[in-house]
């Protein structure tokens, strides 16, 4: 297989001063994996696990148990704000780029947002990897500027007088938001309560919705 | 560096746009970018910061360009290339060497569950004094180092207050470029959105970053 050209970006000879960029991702992504399979380096089926993992086992479905749990029992929302990553481990999430947990709990006075301003740091564990517009630079660039114009461009409007804090999630700890209980919901189960959890609320630039009225609850 | 992934508080990058029912990836190509990326990882010849600052040399009008996972394959690609695992030669035929040495174990498909359950925990037991505490306030440096540093440039010179001390952690400035963990505490530092905007944003607001002793000072 002929492999990707590969151009130099930046007129440099040395390669460790600049970056050099492929012309065809998906071609070059074909060549390494062919070389590194030949030489023994890779196993395709690990490879083939990995990308299951996340396609199909770890995701949001993750976090609504983490924050289902939290709504129903009140010892466990108290482990949860003191040490997620014990609390998340419980039910048997953590690992990879969610070694190090914070749970923060929106309230009708504070709400919070998660945003990574330098790359895509994000709690894979129970939320899966990042939605790209999460990684991309008008959600890195405004996050931390302009969260209330960001909430209100996705369809979230806070009274003026609620506290907005957005973290940055420049280091190794990753963030996950409780969003608020819904009201209406006092008879649901946990299992029920998790369905109504998203992604979006647990990042913090949704609210999580009360089930739909008529319904079954 | 002052790199345009740099990007708090930059303006003129357009609405946020988010898409409904989006897949995890968007093409396989991405799928097999992401696994690669973490089964080489996995050989622990590189770290996070190391790789993260890769991404990050890739040049401005291209990072913006690009798309995630493109970046992605840029910087494994480097990586792969400084650390010996490929050749030049092999990358431009697409084929392994012939004779060359084959270095194994490769990570088996068998131990993905356990390689992912672990992760690779940052913190360290190293016992080093935490030079703040919870309650006291701290300037950013105004600094501009040409490596890799996760003090964003918004921050830098602005007053917060230490909200909570997470524990001590391989610091990324000397570990992206293979000069030692040295491990120190981190701190999540909340900053008023007015000390670091100004008076438009009057609304009440902070920001919370996470930033290392050697990013800070008392204040």
């Amino acid at each position: 297989m002929k492999s990707a050209e590969i151009r130099p970006a930046n007129h440099s000879d040395h390669s460790h001063e600049g970056q050099r960029v492929p012309s065809d991702p998906a071609l070059q992504v074909m060549a390494l994996e062919s070389i590194l399979v030949e030489k023994g380096l890779v196993d395709p089926k690990a490879l083939d696990a990995l990308v299951e993992s996340y396609e199909h086992k770890i995701g949001p479905h993750n976090g609504a148990k983490v924050v289902a749990r939290a709504w129903s029992d009140p010892a466990y929302r108290a482990r949860l704000l003191t040490d997620a990553t014990a609390a998340i481990a419980e039910l048997g999430f953590g690992g990879l780029q969610g070694e190090h947990m914070v749970a923060v709990e929106n309230t009708p006075a504070v709400h919070n947002l998660v945003v990574c301003t330098l790359c895509s740091c994000y709690p894979y564990p129970i939320l899966g990897l990042p939605p790209v517009w999460y990684k991309s630079a008008p959600y890195r660039s405004r996050a931390v500027i302009d969260p209330r114009g960001v909430l209100r461009e996705l369809g979230l409007q806070l009274p003026e007088q609620c506290e907005i804090r957005v973290w940055d999630s420049t280091a190794e700890v990753r963030y996950l938001v409780v969003p608020q209980r819904p009201a209406g919901t006092e008879s649901l189960s946990e299992e029920q309560l998790a369905a109504l959890v998203t992604r979006d609320a647990m990042i913090g630039v949704a609210l999580v919705q009360p089930p739909h009225a008529g319904s079954p609850p | 560096m002052n790199g345009v992934h740099d990007m708090g508080g930059m303006h003129g990058m357009g609405p946020v746009q988010p898409e409904a029912d989006e897949p995890v990836f968007h093409h396989p190509w991405e799928a097999r970018a992401y696994a690669l990326t973490r089964a080489m990882g996995a050989f622990g010849r590189w770290n996070i910061d190391a790789s993260r600052h890769q991404r990050e040399l890739i040049p401005p009008a291209e990072y913006l360009r690009m798309s995630y996972y493109e970046k992605w394959v840029a910087g494994l690609t480097e990586l792969l290339l400084q650390h010996g695992f490929i050749s030049p030669e092999e990358l431009a035929s697409g084929k392994a060497a012939a004779g060359g040495a084959k270095q194994t174990p490769a990570l088996p498909a068998q131990k993905v569950a356990a390689f992912i359950a672990r992760g690779a925990p940052a913190s360290r037991t190293a016992r080093v004094p935490a030079r703040f505490r919870t309650g006291q306030r701290v300037r950013a440096r105004n600094t501009n180092p040409t490596g890799h540093t996760r003090l964003p440039r918004y921050v830098r010179g602005k007053v917060g207050v230490v909200d909570r001390v997470h524990g001590v952690f391989v610091f990324p400035d000397t570990n992206a470029h293979f000069g030692g963990e040295n491990p120190q505490h981190v701190y999540s530092v909340r900053f008023e959105a007015r000390e670091l905007w100004g008076d438009v944003h009057s609304a009440p607001g902070a920001v919370y970053v996470d930033l290392w002793d050697d990013y800070l000072d008392a204040a």
